[in-house]
């Protein structure tokens, strides 16, 4: 089977920094990672490689330095990797994202599943999984923490077998079953990401990754790019800090007992409300 | 997007409806509350009304009963064209957030996820939607000039339910969802439900316990104040790959992110990571032993001491105090 996995580099979250003039992230400088949600998605698409063959591919959209994030994933044993990248797309909110990203899975074809992570960590938002599903006409589990394909028939066509995936959602799992093909996005508990190895390294050097633009995609370019997003962002500010930390030492039964109090106190006024 | 669940309409319906009327007033409109399901309960239905909505538009089929993301957007997209609304405002909860994306592209809509501020803006009448980016560190304001309807979804817990006003008045339309919408390549076999009573993303309450308890054997000392405090219990990111807690109860980055009234971190030190899934809390508080930690940065009230020995009293305490009360 073929799965395609969607990839985003981010910036580390602990070095982020703001152009607040513009309100767009300060990507020179700052070091790009591959979202550390989507490690997860990897794993997952190489772990049902492995138990059901086939091949994965990774597809990311971003600038031209999104290249290591595919490098990086083939390192981690993915079979190729394609990078959409165009100066028209720069700008993208999620719908013209999700928009883009489908026509290049639409093209590479013949897919059996697609798995992101369950969001970006600089975004946050979790809507391009949900949106390439939608822009394909599939159906999509979201926050899935379990995949198993119990009747796998390697075929020519996989398509009709039936994925068991469990979701988690605010109260608990959700086990539900889903025919192939299939957009999934995964949390956390569906794996440990393995490490890349040295001869997945070397390889992922070797490895040529093309670079899917404007004339490579059926896209309608009034649709993709800031000028084609529905959204706009119209202002980027720093969240107040109002907290004043009341700082008390506890140390010995009396000091103890008094910070006890005072948060007890805290619990009673809560409630009191 | 009002939501509910074995037929009873959940919380966060009033809290949208608690931002819908806002909304409503400032654009002199109707707020309807929309919801989807089988035999949901008409009392919940009226309190919608009560609680603010114009009118309530029930759209029920056996195959609505719980979430599935085609039968759901395939009615959502039925009633878009019928009514032709400004603006959809659903919960930024795992239905929520796969059920409008997958229809905002259908629809060809703006969406801005997990907002906690939604405002109008005069001159224009657009939405504006502000919400919290790059783990919490900064806040943008989005707005959808060219495109309708408006979509966001809306944090949960980052506003108060509308109140409930007797005898409000209002329309209750109920409909039976046609067959061609109910079509889903998706079917929902089973469900598991979470080990513990309250989930961390709907509790008033969460204590958080991190590396500081040491091992997996301490884990009960924290429980045991929780459940004195009425509190879910929550963990950083390190008790959960260490096994001492199930996923589930991941508070951060990769886990969840949650906006208590009072928030208490137990031996948490505070990685960015963490602060992402927790800063917006009302009130939090945290127990460390290290004056420096960062926890404290975000902190309203800090305990600078060994958790072993402030967690027995801090218990003690709460439980006397309680009996105290009643």
């Amino acid at each position: 089977m073929r799965i395609i996995v969607a990839i985003k580099q981010v910036p580390e979250t602990k070095s982020v920094k703001m152009d607040e003039k513009t309100g767009t992230v300060i990507r020179e400088g700052v070091e790009a990672i591959i979202n550390p949600l989507d490690l997860y998605a990897i794993e997952t698409a190489l772990r049902l490689r492995e138990k059901h063959g086939g091949e994965v591919i990774g597809i990311s959209m971003g600038p031209s330095k999104a290249i290591t994030a595919l490098r990086e994933a083939i390192a981690m044993g993915f079979d190729s990797g394609i990078l959409i990248s165009d100066s028209a797309f720069a700008g993208s909110d999620t719908w013209a994202t999700s928009y883009i990203l489908a026509e290049a899975i639409k093209r590479i074809g013949d897919f059996s599943l697609v798995i992101c992570g369950e969001r970006a960590t600089d975004g946050d938002t979790g809507q391009v999984g949900p949106g390439i599903a939608s822009f394909l006409d599939l159906p999509v589990a979201s926050y899935v923490s379990k995949i198993q394909i119990p009747n796998f028939k390697s075929q020519i066509s996989d398509w009709g077998t039936t994925l068991r995936v469990e979701r988690l959602i605010e109260d608990g799992y959700e086990a539900l079953s889903c025919s192939l093909p299939c957009v999934i996005t995964v949390v956390k508990e569906v794996s440990i990401p393995r490490l890349p190895t040295l001869r997945g390294k070397q390889r992922a050097k070797r490895t040529e990754i093309p670079v899917w633009g404007r004339d490579d995609l059926d896209v309608d370019l009034s649709k993709v790019g800031v000028n084609g997003s529905p959204t706009r962002v119209v202002k980027i500010f720093r969240p107040k800090v109002t907290r004043q930390c009341e700082k008390v030492l506890a140390k010995d039964d009396e000091s103890i007992k008094e910070a006890v109090d005072k948060l007890a106190h805290l619990y009673l006024r809560l409630l009191c409300r | 997007m009002a939501e509910q669940k074995d037929g009873r309409v959940q919380r966060i319906s009033h809290e949208l409806l608690s931002r819908g009327l806002e909304l409503a007033e400032k654009r002199n409109c109707k707020l309807s509350a929309v919801i989807f399901g089988h035999s949901i309960k008409t009392n919940d239905l009226e309190e919608l009304i009560e609680r603010g909505a114009d009118e309530v538009i029930a759209m029920e089929a056996a195959e609505l009963e719980h979430f599935l993301v085609e039968p759901y957007a395939a009615c959502m997209l039925k009633l878009i064209g019928q009514y032709r609304p400004e603006i959809i405002i659903a919960g930024a909860t795992s239905t929520g957030r796969t059920l409008m994306p997958y229809v905002a592209v259908k629809a060809h809509a703006g969406l801005t996820a997990d907002c906690t501020g939604l405002d109008i803006e005069k001159e224009t009448n657009n939405l504006l939607q502000t919400r919290p980016a790059i783990g919490g560190n900064i806040m943008a304001t989005i707005k959808t000039p060219k495109f309708r309807p408006q979509m966001s979804t809306v944090r949960p817990r980052s506003t108060k339910p509308a109140p409930r006003q007797r005898n409000r008045k209002g329309k209750i339309i109920r409909l039976v969802a046609s067959k061609e919408s109910l079509n889903s390549r998706i079917v929902r076999m089973d469900f598991i439900a979470n080990e513990e009573e309250q989930s961390l993303g709907e509790a008033d309450i969460v204590v958080v316990v991190g590396r500081g308890i040491k091992r997996a054997e301490n884990i009960p000392l924290v429980r045991e104040l929780a459940d004195s405090l009425g509190a879910a219990l929550g963990a950083s990111r390190d008790v959960i790959d260490r096994g001492w807690l199930s996923y589930p109860h991941q508070v951060g980055l990769s886990g969840q992110t949650i906006s208590p009234k009072l928030y208490i971190g137990i031996g948490v030190s505070g990685a960015i990571q963490h602060l992402a899934g927790m800063q917006t809390a009302e009130i939090i508080v945290a127990v460390n032993r290290d004056p420096n930690a960062q926890i404290f940065k975000v902190a309203d009230f800090g305990i600078v001491g060994d958790l072993f020995e402030v967690l027995p009293v801090l218990t003690e305490h709460i439980k006397q105090t309680i009996n105290n009360d009643r």
